[in-house]
C-alpha cells in the first residue's frame, strides 16, 4: 500500500476500485504495529475502525459518503470521544471512559471520518517532549535516540509513521507545532475561538486551541473547514463565518516579516538558520515582500506563558479530587486525605511542579507581582503583534531553535524544556494562528520547521501561503 | 525569590497536594529558579496597562435558559471510584 499524501488521492483510488477503505485500514494497523516501539499510540481501536471501514467503503460506493470518507484519523489522549478511555496521558485518569464526544469528534464523525485509536502526549499536554507521559516517552521515528517533541508527540509520529492519515491533537504553548516540526509534518494552531474546546480536557483555558496534524496541506484545510466554527457548548467560540479553505487562492505578493530576534537569537541551531534563511530568499524570489522586524518581548514570553498557564491549569486540574471520577486513593481515611492522597498518587512530577506554580502566582502576595503583571504583559505582546501585523501579513520564524533533541537531555532542567516552545508561545499568547511546515532536513538526519503567524481568523491565507514554502 | 519549606508547605495545603521530604527539596530549588526566571516581567514597565483577561471578542454570549440532559444519571456516576446507583459515595467528613 502507498503512503497517501493527501485524502484526494485516497479518495480517488477508492472511487476508481484500486484500493479499499478496509485496505487502508489494514495498512495502517500493520504500521502501528510493525513501530510499536515508537509508544505512538496508546490504545488502537482495530475492531471499531475495521467495522466502520465497510460500512464508509459502501457509502463510497453509494455516493452518500462524507467529505471526509476515507480519511483515519487518530486522537490525541486528551480529547473525549464517547464510551472511548481517555486520560491525558495521567494516572489520574486510568479507566476513564468518555461519556460524551468533543465537538471536534463529533463534526469529523459526521464527516465519515474513522477514528482509529487515541494516541500518547505528555501528561495534561504540559511538556515538551513527551517524557512526562505515564505511559513513558514517544521516539522520533527519524532517529529512535530522540524526542518526538511535546506535548503531542504521538500525534506527530503517527503521521510521520503513516500509521493513519492524520491526527487531532491541541497546542497550548506549541504542542502540535514543535512536534510536528520536530517529525517533518504540518502542524496548525488556530485563532483561539477557532475551534471548539467542548471535550478537550482544559490544560490553559485562555490558550488552549485544537488543531489537526496532517502531512498535505490539503487534508489541513479541509480538516480546518469541518471543525472550525461556532459552538453552543463553548462560549469563546467565534461567530466568525468558516471560510472554505480548499477553495481559497493562493494569496499573491504579500508583506511578510520576520523575527530577527528569533532568527539570529543566541541559542538558535547554525542550519536551523541557514534554511529559515532560505526560506525567506525562496518567498521573495516568489515575489513576496520579506522584511526584518523587531519584536521586543522575545524575553518575556516563556514568563508570561509560565505564570498564566500555570495559574489556569492549578484552577482546572481542582477537579481532579477523588471523589466523581479518577483515581481514589486506597490509603486516604477521611475526606482531605482521600482529596490529597488521590491527588498526589494520581499527579506526575511535571504536572504537581505547575499546580505548585499556579498556586503560587494565585496566592495572596503574589497575585499582583506575578499574575496580574503577567496579564499586563500579555496585553502589551498582542498589541505589539497586532501592530506588526497591521503592518505585514504574515510573521515569520522557525519553530523550534533546534531540532528534536535527546531523551534526558532537558528533563532536569524545567527551563532549558521550558525554552524549547521559545518560538511558539507566542500565538498563544496573542490568540493568534500559526502554522508550521517542514523546511528541509539537518545534516543530524532531522527534519526542521518554519512557522508563519497571521492576523487572527486568517487561516486561509496562511495555510495557502505556508503550502508555497 | 528564596522559597523556604514554610511556603512549600502552604502552597502543597492550598493545592491539596503532599510531598516526601525529598521531593520538598527538589521543589523548593525548582520553583526557586522558576520564580527567578519570571522575575524578567518586571523589566517591562506596566503602569498604565490594563491587564488581558479574555481572549475572545464574542460580547454577551447568550443562549435560551432550557433544560436539557446531555448525559444521563447512570453516565454521571459510570466513573465514579465508590458509588450506589443513584449516589456518589464519599468518606465521612461530619463529625458525630
Amino acid at each position: 500500500m502507498e503512503n497517501y499524501n493527501s485524502l484526494k488521492h485516497i479518495q480517488s483510488d477508492i472511487q476508481q476500485n484500486k484500493t479499499t477503505l478496509r485496505g487502508l485500514v489494514l495498512h495502517y494497523l500493520g504500521n502501528i504495529s510493525a513501530r510499536k516501539n515508537l509508544n505512538a499510540f496508546i490504545e488502537v481501536f482495530q475492531e471499531e475502525a475495521l467495522s466502520q471501514a465497510d460500512v464508509i467503503d459502501h457509502k463510497i460506493k453509494q455516493g452518500t459518503a462524507g467529505k471526509l470518507a476515507g480519511l483515519v484519523i487518530g486522537l490525541k489522549d486528551n480529547i473525549c470521544y464517547k464510551n472511548h478511555q481517555v486520560t491525558a496521558s495521567s494516572k489520574i485518569l486510568a479507566g476513564f471512559e468518555s461519556v460524551y464526544s468533543a465537538t471536534v469528534v463529533s463534526r469529523l464523525i459526521a464527516e465519515d471520518a474513522i477514528i482509529i485509536g487515541r494516541l500518547n502526549c505528555d501528561e495534561f499536554a504540559m511538556g515538551a517532549s513527551n517524557e512526562t507521559s505515564t505511559y513513558g516517552p514517544v521516539k522520533n521515528a527519524f532517529d529512535e535516540t530522540r524526542v518526538s517533541g511535546g506535548s503531542s508527540g504521538g500525534a506527530a509520529v503517527a503521521v510521520q509513521s503513516d500509521m493513519c492519515q492524520a491526527t487531532i491533537a491541541s497546542d497550548t504553548g506549541g504542542s502540535v507545532r514543535q512536534p510536528a516540526a520536530f517529525c517533518g509534518v504540518i502542524g496548525i494552531k488556530p485563532t483561539y475561538g477557532r475551534v471548539s474546546r467542548n471535550g478537550l480536557i482544559a490544560y490553559a483555558s485562555s490558550f488552549d486551541q485544537i488543531g489537526p496534524i496532517t502531512k498535505s496541506m490539503y487534508d489541513m484545510q479541509l480538516l480546518m473547514e469541518v471543525i472550525s466554527g461556532k459552538d453552543d457548548a463553548d462560549a469563546t467560540t467565534s461567530s466568525n463565518p468558516v471560510p472554505e479553505y480548499t477553495t481559497a487562492i493562493a494569496p499573491i505578493k504579500q508583506k511578510i516579516a520576520y523575527i530577527k530576534e528569533c532568527v539570529y537569537h543566541e541559542g538558535i541551531d547554525l542550519e536551523v538558520q541557514k534554511s529559515t534563511l532560505e526560506v525567506i530568499e525562496k518567498l521573495k524570489q516568489q515575489g513576496h515582500e520579506v522584511v526584518e522586524v523587531s519584536f521586543p518581548y522575545l524575553e518575556q514570553l516563556v514568563p508570561v506563558y509560565y505564570v498564566l498557564t500555570t495559574a489556569e491549569a492549578s484552577s482546572n486540574l481542582s477537579r481532579f479530587s477523588g471523589l466523581m471520577y479518577g483515581h481514589r486513593s486506597a490509603n486516604a481515611k477521611d475526606l482531605e486525605s482521600t482529596f490529597r492522597k488521590s491527588r498526589s498518587e494520581g499527579f506526575g512530577t511535571e504536572v504537581k511542579r505547575r499546580i505548585m506554580l499556579g498556586t503560587f502566582v494565585l496566592s495572596a502576595g503574589s497575585y499582583d507581582a506575578y499574575y496580574t503583571k503577567a496579564q499586563k504583559v500579555r496585553r502589551l505582546v498582542q498589541e505589539k503583534t497586532n501592530e506588526l501585523l497591521s503592518q505585514y501579513d504574515f510573521l515569520l520564524s522557525p519553530t523550534t531553535p533546534t531540532t528534536a533533541f535527546k531523551f534526558g537531555e532537558k528533563t532536569d532542567n524545567p527551563i532549558a524544556m521550558y525554552l524549547a516552545d521559545i518560538f511558539t508561545v507566542h500565538a498563544n499568547i496573542s490568540g493568534n494562528p500559526a502554522i508550521s511546515v517542514p523546511m528541509g532536513k539537518h545534516t543530524n538526519g532531522m527534519p526542521m520547521g518554519v512557522q508563519l503567524m497571521a492576523k487572527h481568523f486568517c487561516e486561509g491565507e496562511m495555510m495557502q501561503l505556508a503550502s508555497t514554502i | 525569590m528564596d522559597i523556604n519549606n514554610e511556603m512549600i508547605d502552604k502552597l502543597a495545603d492550598l493545592a491539596k497536594l503532599e510531598f516526601t521530604a525529598e521531593e520538598k527539596e527538589k521543589l523548593k530549588g525548582d520553583l526557586s529558579k522558576i520564580t527567578g526566571f519570571i522575575e524578567k516581567l518586571n523589566e517591562l514597565n506596566t503602569d498604565h496597562v490594563e491587564p488581558l483577561i479574555f481572549m475572545t471578542n464574542e460580547v454577551n454570549v447568550l443562549r435560551a435558559d432550557e433544560v436539557h440532559h446531555p448525559i444521563t444519571k447512570e453516565e454521571a456516576l459510570k466513573n465514579a471510584p465508590a458509588k450506589d446507583s443513584d449516589y456518589f459515595h464519599v468518606p465521612k467528613f461530619i463529625e458525630k
